[in-house]
């Protein structure tokens, strides 16, 4: 339920996210979920990798500005009302949620969303409690 | 209307000016080697002694003084005068820790306002006016130094201080203020929300500004002048000094009149501080010769400029300077404060988990000054959370507001990307095109 993210900093400037990806791809590192957080100047590019650990060590080796953090994954219905149930529950629990996203999961039906949020083993505790699964469950 | 101030100093005779100079600078060196310990020291080793000093061609057996001087001697290990005889303390603007200080006695206060005077005559004021003082009142010498000086010549002072252009634009109005004291941009500023507000040019009364603390040109000179309806006085000046009104522009505006009966200008070369001729650009230097709390000698203010002793057509026979048009340092002056560098590397630094690896970037945009500060991100400061770089950029520029009295942008760029360079690394850019 609770994986490793990377995060990389990505400075706003024409074609530095292309630079980044292409590293990504030399090293045959495989993007399984992103999202990208963009403010005026810069942007934030997270990413779930296989072998987080090693993929960090890869793209600092690299030069990228990159840090490691946890977040929690959730295996939702892919219908609608399938994100709100999560939602709910964190909120019927005073649960905040700093940033999130979701994809679709490779079985029919199903999709997952990825939330950081600064009390993950609670939140981890409570959606067990509530019957959900996470991508590494 | 009167056309000087004081009409016998300003159009003595050079002689006679040469003689009264001479005169006042070797009581001064005298009162600064008999009250100053650094210059008896900084004399004794360069071999000279007070009598050695006669006239103002022996200025140049002198010894500099230098702003560190000031930084090293902080508060008032300088001053010349025993408190009980000080009457006011100003401080530069927009340093951290270690301010230059510096104290007037009533004297020292009493000429300061003489120098302003004169300049406020030689820009068309007289007891009619109202004079609006839109510069910062407080230990930065802009406010109170044209308060003191348009007092002295009669007029009457709006003590406007800086900041809420509103309520600035109103007095404008409803005051009936003749003459704006400012920083050049800050009139720009004006005349720039005088249209965006619809506000007629006719509704407002000036017919005259004077403008410094900030480094400007003749190209500013006109904008003002054409888009506000008055003619545009520069003035300089610098608290080491006394404050503004050390050099003022008379009717024909082709290069400033120094108070010389008060100080004496030099122009260096600033490598070899060889004493450069006429027309020959290099750093200004200053003597006081009548000053008794802080009589600094040969103070090298790192303005860049040059002087002619040509005799001007408003009959002054004071020696022009022209405006300062760049720095032997890297000071650099931002919608009028003094800022170096490294004091922005400090407050960076103080902020814990930044790189000294930084940009600083100043432009003008719709004249105002900008200051943009790139630091670079780091391993030790890199978050996932978007909050947690705007909680930093938001901390830095609250040091940034309260220790240097700046606002700055703070942008987040890549490692490495800031320019290395072995040795002195260039930290500044400044946009600013003053042409």
């Amino acid at each position: 339920m609770i994986i490793k993210q990377i995060s990389i900093f990505v400075e706003n400037k024409p074609g530095r996210l292309a630079e980044i990806t292409e590293i990504i791809a030399k090293n045959n590192i495989n993007i399984r979920a992103l999202c990208v957080a963009d403010t005026t100047h810069f942007g934030i590019l997270r990413i779930i990798v296989d072998n987080p650990e090693e993929v960090e060590r890869i793209l600092k080796d690299a030069g990228l500005t990159v840090s490691i953090t946890s977040v929690i994954t959730a295996c939702i219905h892919d219908k609608p009302g399938g994100l709100a149930s999560v939602l709910k529950l964190f909120a019927d629990n005073g649960i905040q949620i700093e940033y999130m996203y979701a994809f679709i999961a490779k079985s029919d039906n199903e999709a997952y969303v990825v939330m950081r949020i600064e009390d993950e083993d609670t939140a981890a505790k409570l959606l067990h409690a509530n019957g959900f699964v996470g991508m590494n469950d | 209307m009167n056309r000087y101030f004081n009409e016998a100093i300003e159009t003595a005779p050079r002689n006679q000016l040469f003689h009264l100079q001479s005169y006042n600078l070797s009581r001064t060196v005298y009162h600064a080697y008999n009250n100053m310990p650094m210059y008896r020291k900084r004399m004794d080793e360069a071999g000279v002694k007070p009598e050695d000093i006669q006239s103002v061609s022996d200025l140049k057996k002198l010894p500099f003084t230098y702003k560190q001087d000031l930084r090293d001697n902080y508060p008032y290990g300088m001053f010349a005068v025993p408190p009980e005889e000080l009457q006011r303390i100003h401080a530069s603007s927009g340093t951290t820790g270690k301010q230059t200080v510096v104290g007037y006695t009533k004297h020292d206060v009493d000429i300061w306002a003489e120098c302003v005077a004169r300049a406020l005559v030689a820009a068309g004021a007289d007891e009619n006016d109202f004079v609006q003082v839109c510069y910062g009142y407080g230990l930065f010498t802009g406010g109170l130094g044209l308060h003191y000086g348009a007092e002295k010549m009669g007029a009457t002072v709006i003590p406007a201080s800086t900041g809420n252009t509103a309520r600035q634009l109103t007095m404008l109005q409803d005051f009936k203020s003749s003459i704006i004291c400012c920083t050049p941009s800050y009139a720009l500023y004006l005349a720039d929300s005088l249209r965006d507000l619809g506000i007629p040019l006719d509704s407002i009364h000036l017919k005259a500004g004077i403008f410094g603390a900030e480094p400007w040109t003749e190209n500013m000179r006109r904008e003002i002048e054409e888009r506000l309806h008055i003619k545009a006085y520069d003035i300089y000046g610098l608290s080491e000094i006394s404050g503004p009104g050390v050099a003022y522009d008379c009717e024909c505006q082709n290069g400033m009149h120094v108070n010389e009966d008060h100080f004496i200008i030099e122009i260096i070369d600033p490598i070899t501080g060889e004493v450069l001729p006429d027309g020959e650009q290099g750093e200004v230097v200053f003597t006081c010769i009548t000053k008794e709390a802080l009589p600094l000698i040969r103070y090298r203010t790192h303005d860049i400029a040059s002087i002619t002793h040509e005799k001007c057509e408003c009959g002054r026979t004071f020696v022009r300077m022209t405006k300062p048009c760049g720095r032997s340092d890297d000071m650099l002056i931002i919608r009028g404060v003094n800022v170096f560098p490294s004091q922005i590397e400090s407050v960076l630094l103080s902020c814990g988990n930044v790189d000294p690896h930084y940009m600083i970037i100043v432009d003008r945009v719709n004249n105002t000054d900008t200051l943009e500060i790139q630091v670079e991100v780091s391993s030790a400061n890199f978050s996932d959370k978007v909050r947690s770089f705007e909680a930093m950029a938001a901390q830095i520029s609250a040091s940034m507001q309260s220790v240097l009295g700046l606002s700055a942008k703070i942008t987040f760029v890549e490692p490495n990307t800031i320019q290395r360079s072995e040795g002195k690394a260039k930290r500044v850019i400044d946009k600013r095109k003053l042409i």
